[in-house]
């Protein structure tokens, strides 16, 4: 398991507006198109220069592709990323602050210490 | 020498510039009190009539990536380009410019590294609400030159609280010792109990109130020592998953020295996190009420 890899995904389509629309209408299909084209990419490279080594879990993979904030919390996902992302999917659906509360309340079970975020 | 003529403290919300500029329904009802005390606030920088402002704040995973992780780093660039589109996008900041001030930041950079910080730095760099939203509270304008000074307060391994203080005082001798005769004004942002992607996020107060009343208590009355017996690394987890961006508040004590009490205090008891605002000065306020000298 890489949280590396985790939060890579989340800073990655987080900050690309095509990547944010494709993950809300088609979670499973950018998580496989992302790791196809993105996982391996070393930023701000030339593709020749890309990594060889960087792949998902299957755990991490149905965790992106069922947008689990939940999961990916537990998993040690560094939970800035998720949620600013998270909430670029889907506050747009709720009212005021109903989004951000309701991603809180799916998480009351999570007691301190919260999973290590250290990549 | 250069002139340090105010140290300021603040907790950065990237909702102020929404609620404030907001108007009607859209208006939220704290909007119109949150103003008045950052008007307030605001003169307490406008009196020190700077001419520079270092900026000391945090990038929240949008130029520094997990990839090459500086933990200390200098900006020193003639322009800084400002916010980003998730920033747009989340709380509709306005895209900015800043000038640089490359003088000060090349004499950090060289005399911080001799003092024994092994700072970072970047020539092209794009800051964050962690330094524009206390330009859209104090200096509206933009008008100053700025150095921006990152920490890294979120992805671990961090640097120990001490290290924050020490390198503040490493801050305030070097603005001290720059041979210049400008103003300068260090301003510092930092959270108090803060949860972000967690159970305890979007309260209706901050995670921790008891953490943010001896927070505030131990910055108004630079109670380094006692601030530094009881906050670790570990001890930050506590009060709130995003709360280790209390050290760049402990950054600034050390800019401010030990037992400096702040000559302007005020907070504000907002939902999610508490609103704080500090500002010593130095030198002292001559007669007419501005920043001697």
């Amino acid at each position: 398991m890489s949280k590396y890899l985790l939060d890579k995904f989340l800073f990655t389509v987080d900050r690309d507006p095509e990547l944010v629309e494709a993950y809300r209408t088609d979670p499973a299909g950018t998580v496989e198109r992302w790791e196809r084209e993105y996982a391996n990419k070393l930023l701000n490279c030339h593709g020749a220069e890309d990594s060889t080594w960087q792949a998902l879990s299957a755990e991490e993979r149905t965790a992106l592709a069922a947008h689990d904030h939940v999961r990916l919390f537990e998993m040690g996902a560094h939970p800035f990323l998720t949620l600013t992302l998270f909430i670029a999917l889907f506050e747009r659906d709720h009212g005021p602050l109903e989004y951000q509360l309701a991603y809180a309340r799916a998480m009351e079970h999570i007691t301190l210490p919260y999973p290590d975020i250290s990549t | 020498m250069a002139e340090l003529v105010a140290v300021i403290a603040s907790t950065h919300h990237p909702f102020y510039y929404r609620a404030s500029t907001s108007t009607g329904a859209d208006r939220p009802p704290f909007a119109d009190e949150w103003v008045s005390k950052i008007e307030t606030f605001r003169e307490t920088l406008t009196r020190a009539q700077p001419d520079v402002l270092v900026m000391v704040g945090s990038d929240h995973f949008h130029q520094l990536w997990l990839d090459n992780m500086p933990q200390f780093l200098v900006g020193k660039a003639p322009v800084y380009d400002a916010n980003w589109y998730n920033e747009e996008r989340e709380f509709g900041l306005p895209r900015m410019r800043l000038q640089g001030q490359e003088d000060l930041s090349s004499y950090i950079l060289r005399e911080g590294l001799d003092a024994g910080f092994d700072l970072a730095f970047s020539n092209e760099l794009r800051i964050d609400h962690s330094i524009t939203c206390p330009i859209i509270t104090l200096r509206p304008e933009a008008d100053l030159p700025i150095v921006p000074i990152y920490t890294n307060i979120f992805a671990p391994p961090l640097p120990q609280p001490k290290r924050f203080v020490q390198l503040g005082r490493t801050i305030r001798e070097l603005v001290e010792s720059w041979p210049s005769d400008q103003r300068v004004a260090v301003i510092g942002t930092g959270h108090l109990s803060l949860e972000l992607g967690g159970p305890r996020q979007f309260g209706p107060h901050g995670p921790d109130p008891e953490f943010d009343r001896r927070a505030v208590e131990w910055i108004a009355s630079g109670d380094l020592e006692g601030c530094l017996a009881e906050v670790t690394l570990d001890s930050l987890h506590s009060p709130g998953n995003a709360t280790h961006g209390f050290m760049d508040f402990m950054l600034m004590m050390g800019v401010a020295g030990e037992g400096k009490k702040a000559d302007h205090v005020d907070s504000l008891d907002l939902f999610h996190t508490m609103e704080a605002y500090f500002t010593w000065y130095p030198q002292g306020l001559d007669s007419t009420g501005m920043a001697a000298p």
